[in-house]
């Protein structure tokens, strides 16, 4: 177990360091120079050559890599170009939100689905299943725009449960801001609540067709007892994936949702930054992403091993 | 009275009829062998003892066990009487057990299922009866996952599950059906002591009629869902009366005529052949081992000989027919069909694709369901660049057909719509059809029931005499080779380790592991 965790350990620093560099050199390439972009087309081309030292863009771009990498290591991600603020502090203040409402809609795409995919598997082709195979086709089909807007309209404006947008910060209260976090959440998880339970339903299918299952009926135990002792564990794999795949989406994928409910998220610092050609901010917020997801799978990685004893010997 | 008593059981799955009328005893300390050919419901009559039939399906009848009536009782009746009462053993090892919980376990989920024992104590029955089942503590703690166990051993752990509880009737279905000679001849022995320790009534279910031969007290013999005929093993192989019987008993103990060949032209020949496979590292910086699939082994095939290769899982067979098809890198060594080198440092020349052709095993895998049996058959030639207009391409398609003893209409048909043994002639049409010198068959007629394999091992012969065909037959069966085979040669860890006349290796075997191969295999009774 120790060496399967080393060996994802290292693959997670390599990809940490192939995704670095693809970031910057990508996002250098693309067209588009900040300091024209912050001056406009009629600049003079001194006062822009003034801004472009200032900014440090006449800096060769191997060295300014180099300078943004170690920048990273200690915590320090440069200037905003536009705001001239600190990048971490503005990252840091989105990341409240986003990570947030990354977890909280992946938790309730979780229990929603556990309990739905159970369900429909052990009922499969009946009333039941039939339904809820219907509405998760639904659940998938719709965007979560859609959702969004549609549970303003009922819960906001017209039951005024819940405020329509906005987020108050969380030195106003925790549950204030869970409060305002739910509908956001709520339309974020439905369609991933969807495809989970349809990956739960079928893993689970799969696994209740296998012989070590018709086993434990033969040793006594009855349908339900086999389905939570031997068949829920081993259907566990495929949903990891998803629900890392998942996770992933929802940190990066919030921008549309953060716009609908008037979010400070990552999502809309990305967007901002990218209109404003804030390169070195897209860089760092995306590198975050990046840095998230792999350790979102680095972690999927690890509850595999946890599961399947099969992975623990293998390196 | 008897310990299980099956009066007049008919059951049926969608209105369509799987058991009919079956009656049947089992007595304390008995094994009573089911037996029949794949579709006639020996495994159902099992699952009907278990009462877990398949969903949809609807039974008739009384099943008796002790004064229970099983059909009668309500599903957590039921769940005390499996497990406990009655035990089962599955035919396929590899996969019967949960892969993510260990041996110990899984075993002593059973013990804690039906009795009233702590965790730790139902640890230390599953102790105990994995040791009974020749499992000792030492060598296989209870911390073991299967994936770490072989097939025997799976086996051993499957029967652990089994008898954990003492039950009074343990039903087998296939137990050894997945398993090589040796291995299954220790997993009869051990069933069979088990039964006589624990004086349990056991329902043994399988399609070999050797192993029933040499097991079974009483045997049943079924034919489409109805019992044709039963009685004690003495009596029943001597004094057969149903016409269903005595075909059964002629197709597993069927002989061919191979037309004499006494050429001495060499067609293919293999020098010192060996073929490493890299295991994967175990430590990061390691270097990884390697193992020797395939160890300097070298043979001559002339034309017109047959030649057997047989061993068990894991000897090699299957990687030296690769690799003479070409089909795996190899290491060392050389091989030429015709005088001409086919396979030398990896490098497979084209004229080798079409002078050996392969069948294999599973007749239901190995084609494209979603191509037509013309084009399925066909396909082969367009390894030649030479081009045939269509009807030259349809007369030898209606040709070959025709040969293996289907019609010319059957080229239009898709493989569904086949039986396992029309697809196994299928299999050979389309190795015939580029006309190879060689054919490797590969466990061709392994999963075919024996009645249908008497049939293919006929049209082999056949094709014997018209083709004067060169193949090389590999099996497990040693039965079958012999009656198919001329040459043979014996496989053991990557090296042939004895090799000769068919007829003269099997009866007067010289090596060890050759003599232990012979002895495990079970045999069905000399006369007729």
């Amino acid at each position: 177990m120790l060496r399967y965790t080393l060996k994802r350990l290292i693959s997670l620093v390599i990809s940490l360091i192939i995704a670095s560099f693809v970031i910057f050199f990508v996002i250098e390439i693309a067209p588009g120079d900040p300091a024209s972009f912050m001056l406009g087309i009629n600049a003079q081309p001194e006062t822009l050559a003034a801004l472009k030292e200032e900014l440090g863009l006449n800096i060769p771009k191997h060295e300014r890599y180099l300078s943004w990498v170690a920048g990273m290591l200690s915590g320090d991600f440069g200037m905003s170009y536009t705001y001239r603020t600190p990048i971490n502090q503005m990252i840091a203040d989105r990341m409240w939100v986003s990570l947030p409402l990354a977890v909280y809609a992946l938790l309730i795409s979780t229990l929603l689905a556990f309990p739905v995919g159970i369900y429909a598997a052990t009922n499969r082709g009946k009333g039941g299943d039939i339904t809820i195979m219907g509405a998760t086709q639904l659940g998938i089909a719709v965007p979560n725009f859609w959702f969004a807007m549609i549970m303003v309209l009922i819960f906001a404006i017209n039951l005024r449960w819940f405020s329509a947008g906005g987020f108050p910060g969380w030195e106003k209260g925790f549950f204030l801001c869970l409060k305002s976090l739910t509908l956001p959440a709520l339309s974020l998880a439905l369609p991933q609540a969807a495809i989970l339970s349809r990956v739960m339903r079928s893993s689970l299918l799969d696994v209740l067709s296998e012989d070590y299952i018709r086993t434990a009926r033969a040793k006594g135990l009855n349908k339900r007892q086999s389905l939570w002792r031997h068949a829920l564990r081993n259907a566990m794999i495929p949903v990891l994936t998803i629900i890392g795949l998942q996770f992933a989406f929802l940190m990066a994928g919030s921008i549309i949702i953060e716009q609908v409910f008037f979010l400070p998220g990552l999502g809309r610092l990305v967007f901002q930054a990218i209109s404003q050609r804030d390169l070195i901010v897209v860089e760092s917020v995306v590198m975050i992403l990046v840095f998230s997801v792999i350790i979102v799978n680095f972690i999927v990685d690890l509850s595999y091993a946890a599961v399947d004893p099969r992975l623990r010997n293998r390196v | 009275m008897s310990l299980l008593k099956i009066e007049n059981l008919s059951v049926s799955i969608n209105s369509q009829r799987i058991l009919d009328n079956i009656s049947l005893d089992v007595e304390k300390g008995e094994i009573t062998a089911i037996t029949g050919e794949s579709g006639s419901g020996k495994s159902m009559t099992a699952f009907a003892v278990m009462q877990l039939l398949p969903n949809g399906s609807f039974q008739n009848g009384k099943i008796l066990l002790s004064d229970l009536n099983l059909p009668s009782l309500t599903e957590t009746e039921l769940c005390k009487i499996r497990g406990s009462q009655i035990g089962m053993v599955f035919q396929e090892p590899m996969t019967a057990l949960n892969p993510l919980k260990t041996i110990g376990n899984q075993v002593a989920e059973t013990v804690r299922l039906h009795r009233s024992v702590t965790y730790f104590e139902a640890l230390e029955i599953a102790k105990a009866t994995l040791n009974r089942v020749e499992l000792p503590p030492e060598n296989f703690p209870l911390s073991l996952y299967p994936y770490q166990l072989s097939g025997g051993q799976r086996q051993r752990v499957v029967i652990a599950m089994a008898i954990a509880s003492e039950p009074k009737l343990l039903i087998a279905d296939e137990p050894t059906t997945a398993l090589d000679v040796t291995t299954q001849a220790q997993i009869l022995q051990l069933l069979k002591d088990l039964v006589d320790d624990l004086n349990m009534g056991m329902i043994m279910i399988t399609h070999d009629l050797a192993v029933v031969n040499n097991m079974a007290n009483s045997i049943s013999i079924m034919h489409k869902g109805k019992i044709v005929e039963k009685g004690p093993a003495e009596k029943i192989f001597t004094e057969m009366k149903h016409p269903y019987t005595k075909m059964l008993f002629n197709a597993s103990n069927h002989k061919v005529n191979l037309p004499k060949q006494n050429t001495n032209n060499p067609l293919l020949e293999v020098k010192n052949l060996s073929r490493d496979y890299v295991l994967p590292r175990t430590k990061i910086f390691s270097k990884p081992k390697i193992v020797r699939a395939v160890n300097n082994v070298s043979f001559t095939l002339n034309k017109g000989e047959r030649l057997g290769l047989v061993g068990e899982s894991g000897c090699g067979k299957s990687t030296l027919t690769r690799a003479l098809l070409g089909l795996e890198e190899i290491q060392e060594g050389e091989i030429r069909v015709s005088g001409g080198v086919v396979s030398k440092n990896n490098e497979t020349s084209f004229a080798s694709k079409k002078n050996m052709q392969v069948v294999f095993q599973d007749p239901f895998g190995s084609f494209n369901p979603r191509h037509k049996v013309s084009k399925l058959i066909s396909e082969p030639l367009f390894l030649d660049k030479k081009i045939m207009n269509k009807e030259e391409l349809n007369d030898l398609l209606i040709n070959t057909l025709i040969s293996v003893g289907l019609s010319a209409d059957d080229k239009n048909k898709y493989i569904h719509e086949f039986s396992g043994g029309q697809r196994q002639r299928i299999a050979i049409a389309r190795a015939l059809i580029v006309k190879p010198e060689i054919i490797i068959f590969d466990e061709a007629v392994s999963a075919l029931d024996v009645s249908v394999r008497a049939q293919i091992l006929d049209l082999l012969a056949n094709l014997c005499k018209t083709l004067n065909l060169t193949y090389i037959f590999i099996s497990h069966d040693l039965s079958v080779v012999r009656t198919i085979t001329d040459k043979v040669m014996v496989m053991k860890d990557g090296e042939i380790v004895e090799s000769g006349e068919t007829e003269n290796i099997l009866t007067n075997p010289t090596h060890n592991y050759t003599k232990k191969l012979i002895e495990a295999a079970p045999s069905l009774p000399e006369f007729c």
